[in-house]
């Protein structure tokens, strides 16, 4: 951490991690305030509503499901995975930002995660609670999806542990328990400045509930710091594995395009390379709307956009190796996954998929765009678009014409498809507009220790 | 021992260093029970009032390790004596197909003994507290710092703990109720 705010003073750095003149009351005040005596806008209610009734548009398109079945999406034989595992790939992955933030640059000691990492935590939980929605309605009896776990029963079966399936199961249970605890033991300091703080009794008992009793004892510090280095040390190989594991759901098996041992780092690559560009259109309008430019500074914006552009060559490759791959293999059935991916009948989604991951996303080597938020947002937002499209290539076109003609096909997604994706989205908004409302959604303590302030000079 | 009517006796201090100081010249003045409070942690306060010994790495490693070895036995188990399926004669115990879950088991074991572990070590969840019951002792959580030196210390006497706190120059002193 001293090595920051060394940074900090060199005249030439950009921006600092946070800017100067706060003290740890200002720090608590600024975010605290944010929760517990701003009033709620009018713009809050507003997005918040729209995000419910898109909620409630999804909980209309999955009760449908329920009753007439998966027959009205646009799956068919040989499409048996559309979008409903386009979308959890990709949500999925946009998770995996919150936890390459919370986790691994904890540990490489990169203090300037301490402004975004909780709301990158939250982006996390709820991208998986997302992501989790479609695996769990696409198996057609969403109501016998227990049986995907080991239990006990008197039918005699048990899963079958060698399916990358249920490997995927566990690892994306677990993934979902840990960023949980992780996000929630972030919160128990904050959760005890909130009680300490709040005016009103009901307030004042909920995050008191929460708190458990929080008192910044010595000992619970020494421990409570322990477990979460350890929680972050188990947490960044467990993120990695996560996409490794979704990647094996389709690497493990031979058809053309997903038989490759390229697809667990390129996954994990591709799953930060849209995360990132999730925190980011988050970061930029809650900094704007919130005024919380001094703690979520350009620095942030900087360094997310440079791990956007470094992840983004990393799946650009992945891209040019398939590609290699595919015509040097001699394999005729790669040559023609290649030929189909560039002229096929899904070309222009191909090819909008090169454009919106390699090509726009050029633009932040340029330190204008870096430091422009509304440039930003809009790549972002690109980004998160190709990324979708790169899920919906790997997924349908690659199924759609696998090794006999006879047995190739089309989709063509239903409205209900869009409404369940479109669906998810609102979900995720109400949630982290939710969770702006009711929760820090900056780490205050965390924030107290970037101050010179909070520097003890050994003896 | 006597019964003694307050739990401790509270000194406030407005920096770390000064905290941390304070924490160290009570603990070298023999003073054993002691605690102090800080709104982030302090590296170095742990160590100043004497306190070394942590057992979260511990309980996280025993979880980790129950969880790895759940995760494989449970495989194990089913594949090979429950419920073995034969897929075109290939082994029952087909170790490299296990290892996703049982890295997963470990994890997630490991994960939950860290945090549960951590709570239940710091005796939390613990809704009252008596430090509670001092009005300043809310500014723990914002941008005071707070030594405590308990009643139940050998060395603990009214009078002369309040004069040696204060000589640590303390910004207020206060005395806990029971």
């Amino acid at each position: 951490m001293p090595d920051d705010r060394d940074e900090v003073k060199v005249a030439n750095q950009p921006a600092p991690v946070i800017e100067p003149g706060y003290t740890f009351a200002t720090i608590t005040d600024k975010i605290s305030s944010i929760v517990l005596t701003r009033p709620t806008s009018l713009g809050w209610v507003v997005g918040f509503g729209v995000g419910f009734l898109v909620t409630m548009m999804l909980l209309y398109a999955l009760g449908y499901l329920f009753i007439k079945g998966v027959g009205i999406w646009g799956i068919n034989i040989p499409i048996g995975w559309g979008f409903a595992i386009v979308n959890f790939v990709w949500w999925i992955g946009i998770g995996h930002a919150g936890t390459l933030i919370s986790a691994i640059l904890l540990l490489l000691r990169q203090s300037w995660r301490n402004s975004i990492n909780r709301f990158a935590e939250a982006m996390t939980l709820f991208a998986v609670a997302c992501a989790g929605v479609f695996p769990a309605v696409h198996t057609g009896r969403p109501w016998l999806d227990y049986w995907m776990f080991p239990y006990p029963n008197t039918m005699n079966y048990w899963p079958q542990f060698r399916s990358p399936l249920l490997w995927d199961v566990f690892a994306v249970s677990t993934y979902f328990t840990i960023s949980l605890l992780f996000w929630f033991i972030g919160l128990i300091p904050d959760l005890a400045t909130l009680r300490d703080r709040a005016e009103n009794k009901y307030t004042r008992i909920s995050y008191g509930l929460l708190a458990m009793g929080w008192r910044g004892s010595a000992r619970h510090w020494a421990r409570y710091e322990t477990a979460y280095l350890l929680l972050a040390g188990l947490a960044t190989p467990l993120v990695l594995s996560v996409h490794t594991v979704v990647s094996f759901d389709f690497a493990i098996a031979i058809v053309p395009g997903w038989h490759t041992t390229i697809f667990p780092p390129y996954f994990v690559a591709g799953a930060i390379y849209s995360g990132f560009a999730m925190v980011l259109m988050l970061a930029i309008p809650i900094r704007k709307i919130y005024s919380l430019e001094d703690f979520i500074t350009d620095r942030h914006l900087q360094n997310s956009a440079k791990v956007m552009l470094a992840t983004g060559w990393i799946v650009a490759y992945g891209y040019g190796i398939e590609a290699f791959t595919g015509w040097y293999s001699g394999n005729r059935y790669d040559q023609n996954l290649l030929w189909n991916r560039l002229h096929g009948p899904y070309a222009g989604v191909y090819w909008m998929l090169l454009i919106c991951n390699i090509f726009i996303p050029q633009l932040l080597w340029l330190r204008k765009m870096r430091t422009r938020p509304v440039w930003l947002f809009l790549i972002s937002f690109v980004i998160l678009v190709g990324m979708w499209l790169e899920r919906f290539v790997i997924i349908v076109l690659s199924l759609s014409r696998d090794f006999l003609t006879s047995s190739w096909g089309m989709y063509y997604p239903t409205r209900w498809d869009w409404m369940t994706f479109f669906g998810t989205i609102g979900l995720f908004v109400t949630a982290m507009f939710l969770f702006v409302r009711i929760l820090p959604m900056i780490s205050i303590f965390e924030m107290r220790t970037l101050l010179p302030e909070a520097e003890v000079k050994a003896e | 021992m006597k019964r003694v009517p307050t739990y401790g006796i509270m000194a406030e201090f407005a920096s770390a260093q000064d905290l941390v100081t304070a924490a160290r010249h009570t603990h070298e003045a023999g003073y054993r029970k002691i605690d102090a409070y800080s709104p982030f942690p302090v590296e170095e306060l742990a160590d100043a009032i004497g306190f070394h010994k942590n057992n979260v790495p511990l309980v996280t490693l025993i979880g980790a390790i129950v969880g790895g070895l759940t995760g494989y036995l449970m495989q194990y188990w089913v594949a090979v004596v429950s419920y073995p399926v034969n897929v075109g004669g290939r082994p029952y115990h087909s170790w490299p197909s296990f290892i996703v879950i049982t890295f997963e088991m470990t994890i997630l074991f490991g994960g939950i003994s860290a945090v549960f572990g951590m709570l239940a070590l710091n005796g939390l969840p613990m809704p009252y507290h008596p430090v509670f019951n001092v009005p300043r002792f809310a500014l723990a959580s914002k941008d005071r710092f707070f030594l405590i030196v308990f009643a139940s210390d050998p060395k603990y006497d009214a009078k002369g703990t309040r004069q040696f706190l204060e000589s640590l120059h303390a910004r207020s002193i206060s005395e806990v109720p029971g």
